[in-house]
C-alpha cells in the first residue's frame, strides 16, 4: 500500500449483517457524538434496509488502499496513523464528491447541512457504534484491534461493497429462493 | 418549543394545495401529539358536523402524527387517526417503523390530510420539497410489490433532487393493499411489509382519498429538546432497563401463544367458542425451529425487537414472509381459524399484510364467517365453492382475496364483522349477531375476560372509547399501568407501549420533561389530561353517524360469546358475570364523571374546559 504506512495496531469494525437487528442504535450513537444531537442522516454509520428484514450497516471499512483518500484532489483525507481511520479535514473539503465515486461501496456522504464529506474515523480508536450494539448483545458490529504483523495479511475491503450487494447477498441466506426479486 | 418541530404539512387532495399549520404552544401542551392532538384535531375541525361526516367521504381529514418523543424514546412509532370507519368515533392507531422520525427530521410534527383525490395519489416528501405525485401505477399493487417501487423511486427521486449527498438511504413509507384501496373497513395503513396501524379501519380511509401512499425523507436533526444531556443518559438508562427483559427480546409477543390459550383460558379458538387449547406444537419454540428465518428485529433505536422474521421454509406454504408472527396474529390468523401450524398462521399473517388488512380484525370477520358456515347460516353456495372448514388456511386465505376485493360475499364481509352480522342477520334472523365478537364496530383484541386469568376486568372493551381494542382498556382504578388513560400518555407521546409498561413510571415522565421542558406531572395526567382526550373520544363515539350510532349504556358491552360459559379448560364454566359487570361499568362511568347511562356530565366536561364539547353533544344526544 503506497503513502500510508499504520505504525501500531489496526483497528476496524467488523460486521455480521444477519444478525443486524435494524434497531439502528448505531445511527443514533453516531450522530450524538459526532453531532451532539439526534440525526440519521449525518450519522457516520447508516443503515439502509432495502428489503425490509435485511438491514445493512454501512460504514467505512478502511479499505487497505484507501481509494478515497488517494482519490481527494485537495488533501482533505488522510489516514489515522493510529487506528487506521479516514480522517476528514473540514477546511480543506470542498464537498465534491470525489471520494465517494472513489468508494467501492459508496460509503461517503455529504454533511445534510454542512459542505464536507462524512467518513467514519472510528471515535479516535472507541466507536460508539459499536459500543453500543455490543451493549444490546446484537454483536452486528464488533471492533478488531490487528497487531501491525498480522493486518496486512487480509482484506478489510470485502466490507466495502454497496448497500445493494450487500443485500442481495443477505436476503439470499435469509429467504433463499424467495429471495429472487425481492431488491 | 422543545421536542417537536413546530409545524404540520397540511395536504388537501381536492384542490392539490400543500400548505402549513402551526399550533400554539398551548394547544401542544394540552394535547401533547398523537392519539390526544388527534382527538382535539378532530373534535375542532368536525366536532359541529360530526354526525354527518361519512368517515369514507372527502370530508374526513386522516392525520399521521408524531409526539414529542417520538425518535428519542427508544422505538419509534406514529399515531394514525381520524374519524373510524370502524367505530364512527376516535382511534388512535399506531404503528412501528421509522416514519414518524423521518418526518419530524423533514421538519414537521404531522401531517393533514384532508379531501380526496382525483386518480391515485403518492405525497412524497423531502425536507420542505413536498409533492402528490400520480400513483396509477402502483394502485392495485400488493403490499411487497408496493413497497419495493416505492423504495426504488423514492432513492432515485432523491437522487435526482441531490445528486451530490452520496447514496440516499431508504425513505420511510406508509401505504396501502388492495384492502385499503377499495375501502374495506377493516383496512390498515402498512409500513415495511408486515407493520400495520390495523384498529380504526384507516387504511380504508386512505383509499377512500385514492392515496396509496405516502414517501418521507428528512435530512435534518431531530427537533431541539430541553436537556439533551439528559435525553441521552434515559434513552442509555432505558435501553439498559429493557435489555434485561429477555422474555421479549428473545419471543417476541408470540412467548403468549401457548401460554394465554393453554394456560390463561384467554385465546380465541375457533372464533371464541373455545379460549383454550392444548396444542403444544403452536408454541413459540415451534415457531423459532419452523419458521422464523431472522431472531432480532425492531424499529428505530429498539432495544427490544420482539419482532422476528418468519418464512416457512418447505411445503406448499413456502416463500410467504411475515413477521414472527405476533401474538394477536398467532391468535387471529391462527387459532381463532382453527389454524394450528406455524407454517399456516405465517402463511395467512403474510396474506393479510400484503392485502393491507388488519390481522385482528379481518381474522376476526374470517372467524364470524366460520362460525356461521359450521352452523349451516352461510352456506358453501353463498361462498361461491369455498369450504370454509375450521383449520382449512386456503379456503380462509380464499376468502381474505374476497374481503380485500368486494367480490361476492367478500363485499358483505368487507364491511367488517359488526356490519355485516347486522345485515346477515335480516336474511338470516338474530342469531347471527351473537356469534360477532366486537365492541362498537371494532373486534375484540386476542385477550378474553371470561377467565380473568389475562384480562380480569369485564369492562375492559364494553368501557373502551377505543372499542375492542386491547391495546385501549377500560380499568380500574384510573391511574393503574393498564388502564387506557396510561396508554393514551403512550399514544400521545407517540412511544411503544411494549417499551414503556416494565419501566419505572418515573422515567416516562422525567423522559416527557426533559424532552419539552414542560413541567406535566402525575397529578396533571391523570386528574385533567388524559380524561380530556378521552371525554372528547367518548362524546364523538356517542354522537357516531351517519350510518351507525351508538346508544349509551346499551353498547357499552361485552359481546353475547362472553356471557357463555366456557366450554373447555382449565376454567371451565366461566363467564362474564352480569351483575359484576354492570356495577363495575357503573363504576366506572362514576370514576370517569360521566353519568348512569355513561354520557360525560356536563360539570365534567366544563371542569376540563370542554364547554363546546358539552353543549354540542346535548344537541346531538337530544335528537
Amino acid at each position: 500500500m503506497d503513502g500510508v504506512s499504520l505504525s501500531s495496531t489496526k483497528t476496524w469494525i467488523s460486521r455480521d449483517y444477519s444478525r443486524c437487528s435494524g434497531c439502528r442504535r448505531c445511527e443514533i450513537a453516531c450522530s450524538l457524538h459526532h453531532e451532539g444531537v439526534i440525526w440519521p442522516e449525518a450519522s457516520r454509520v447508516r443503515v439502509f434496509m432495502l428489503v425490509p428484514g435485511a438491514e445493512v450497516p454501512h460504514l467505512c471499512a478502511q479499505c487497505d488502499d484507501y481509494p478515497c483518500v488517494k482519490s481527494c484532489p485537495f488533501e482533505a483525507l488522510s489516514v489515522d496513523d493510529k487506528t487506521g481511520a479516514v480522517i476528514v479535514d473540514r477546511e480543506k473539503c470542498t464537498a465534491c464528491g470525489i471520494c465517494i465515486n472513489a468508494c467501492p461501496g459508496r460509503i461517503p456522504h455529504l454533511h445534510p447541512r454542512d459542505g464536507y464529506v462524512l467518513i467514519c474515523d472510528l471515535c479516535g480508536g472507541d466507536p460508539q457504534c459499536v459500543k453500543v450494539c455490543q451493549e444490546g448483545k446484537w454483536d452486528a458490529l464488533r471492533l478488531v484491534r490487528e497487531m501491525p504483523q498480522t493486518w496486512q495479511l487480509y482484506t478489510t475491503k470485502l466490507y466495502a461493497r454497496t448497500p445493494e450487494d450487500i443485500t442481495r447477498d443477505l436476503v439470499k441466506i435469509l429467504f433463499g429462493e424467495a429471495s429472487e426479486g425481492m431488491i | 418549543m422543545k421536542g417537536y418541530a413546530g409545524r404540520f404539512l397540511e395536504v388537501d387532495l381536492t384542490s392539490n394545495n400543500i400548505g402549513e399549520a402551526k399550533l400554539p404552544e398551548e394547544t401542544l401542551r394540552r394535547y401533547v401529539g398523537g392519539r390526544g392532538l388527534a382527538s382535539w384535531i378532530l373534535w375542532d375541525r368536525i366536532g359541529e358536523k360530526w354526525d354527518s361526516v361519512d368517515p369514507l367521504g372527502p370530508e374526513n381529514i386522516l392525520l399521521l402524527l408524531t409526539g414529542p418523543l417520538t425518535g428519542y424514546f427508544p422505538g419509534g412509532r406514529i399515531c394514525v387517526s381520524g374519524k373510524s370507519p370502524q367505530s364512527n368515533g376516535i382511534v388512535g392507531s399506531t404503528v412501528a417503523g421509522e416514519f414518524g422520525v423521518e418526518l419530524k427530521c423533514a421538519g414537521y410534527d404531522g401531517i393533514i390530510i384532508t379531501g380526496e383525490a382525483e386518480k391515485p395519489t403518492h405525497l412524497f416528501i423531502f425536507d420542505s420539497h413536498v409533492e402528490l405525485k400520480d400513483a396509477s401505477h402502483i394502485w392495485g399493487l400488493e403490499g411487497k410489490e408496493t413497497f419495493k417501487r416505492l423504495v426504488k423511486e423514492g432513492r432515485e427521486e432523491l437522487k435526482r433532487i441531490n445528486p451530490r449527498f452520496g447514496e440516499w438511504k431508504d425513505p420511510s413509507i406508509l401505504y396501502i393493499g388492495p384492502g385499503g384501496e377499495n375501502k374495506v373497513r377493516m383496512a390498515a395503513v402498512m409500513a415495511k411489509w408486515t407493520h400495520a396501524a390495523g384498529y380504526g379501519g384507516y387504511g380504508a380511509v386512505m383509499g377512500s382519498k385514492k392515496l396509496k401512499a405516502i414517501t418521507v425523507k428528512g435530512s435534518g436533526p431531530l427537533p431541539e429538546v430541553a436537556d439533551m444531556r439528559g435525553v441521552s443518559s434515559l434513552i442509555e438508562e432505558v435501553c439498559r432497563e429493557l435489555y434485561r427483559n429477555e422474555l421479549f427480546r428473545r419471543w417476541g409477543t408470540g412467548h403468549g401463544g401457548y401460554y394465554y390459550g393453554n394456560q390463561t383460558s384467554s385465546e380465541p379458538v375457533r372464533n371464541w367458542q373455545e379460549e383454550w387449547h392444548d396444542v403444544k406444537d403452536y408454541g413459540v419454540d415451534r415457531f423459532d425451529e419452523r419458521v422464523w428465518v431472522k431472531r432480532f428485529w425492531g424499529d428505530y433505536g429498539c432495544p427490544t425487537t420482539c419482532l422476528k422474521v418468519a418464512m416457512p421454509t418447505s411445503g406448499p406454504l413456502k416463500g410467504a414472509v411475515s413477521d414472527n408472527p405476533d401474538y394477536e396474529l398467532q391468535a387471529y390468523v391462527g387459532t381463532n381459524l382453527g389454524v394450528f401450524t406455524p407454517e399456516g398462521n405465517t402463511y395467512l399473517s403474510a396474506r393479510v399484510d400484503d392485502l393491507g388488512i388488519c390481522g385482528i380484525n379481518g381474522g376476526n370477520v374470517l372467524g364470524f364467517a366460520a362460525e356461521l358456515y359450521q352452523r349451516g347460516l352461510l352456506t358453501k353456495e353463498e361462498l361461491d365453492g369455498i369450504d370454509l372448514k375450521w383449520g382449512n388456511v386456503e379456503a380462509f386465505a380464499e376468502l381474505l382475496e374476497k374481503i380485500a376485493y368486494r367480490r361476492g360475499m367478500g363485499d358483505v364481509l368487507a364491511e367488517g364483522t359488526y356490519r355485516a352480522a347486522l345485515r346477515l342477520s335480516k336474511e338470516k334472523g338474530d342469531e347471527v349477531l351473537k356469534y360477532a365478537v366486537q365492541s362498537k364496530g371494532i373486534a375484540i383484541g386476542a385477550h378474553g375476560n371470561r377467565s380473568t386469568l389475562d384480562y380480569p376486568s369485564y369492562i375492559a372493551y364494553a368501557c373502551s372509547v377505543q372499542g375492542g381494542d386491547h391495546t385501549s382498556i377500560a380499568h380500574l382504578p384510573l391511574d393503574h399501568g393498564d388502564s387506557e388513560l396510561t396508554i393514551a400518555l403512550y399514544d400521545s407521546a407517540v412511544i411503544c407501549w411494549f417499551n414503556a409498561w416494565t419501566l419505572p413510571e418515573d422515567l416516562i415522565w422525567d423522559f416527557m420533561n426533559k424532552v419539552t421542558g414542560w413541567d406535566i406531572s402525575r397529578e396533571e395526567w391523570y386528574g385533567e389530561m388524559a380524561p380530556r382526550i378521552l371525554n372528547i373520544q367518548r362524546a364523538v363515539l356517542l354522537i357516531g353517524g351517519p350510518d351507525l350510532r351508538w346508544k349509551p349504556k346499551e353498547n357499552d358491552e361485552n359481546p353475547a360469546r362472553f356471557y357463555e360459559p366456557l366450554p373447555s379448560g382449565p376454567k371451565k364454566g366461566r363467564a362474564v358475570d352480569r351483575k359484576e359487570f354492570e356495577e363495575m361499568r357503573m363504576e366506572y362511568y362514576s370514576a370517569m364523571g360521566w353519568d348512569e347511562n355513561g354520557i360525560p356530565r356536563g360539570e365534567t366536561l366544563r371542569k376540563l374546559g370542554l364547554e363546546g364539547v358539552d353543549k354540542i353533544l346535548r344537541d346531538k344526544l337530544a335528537r
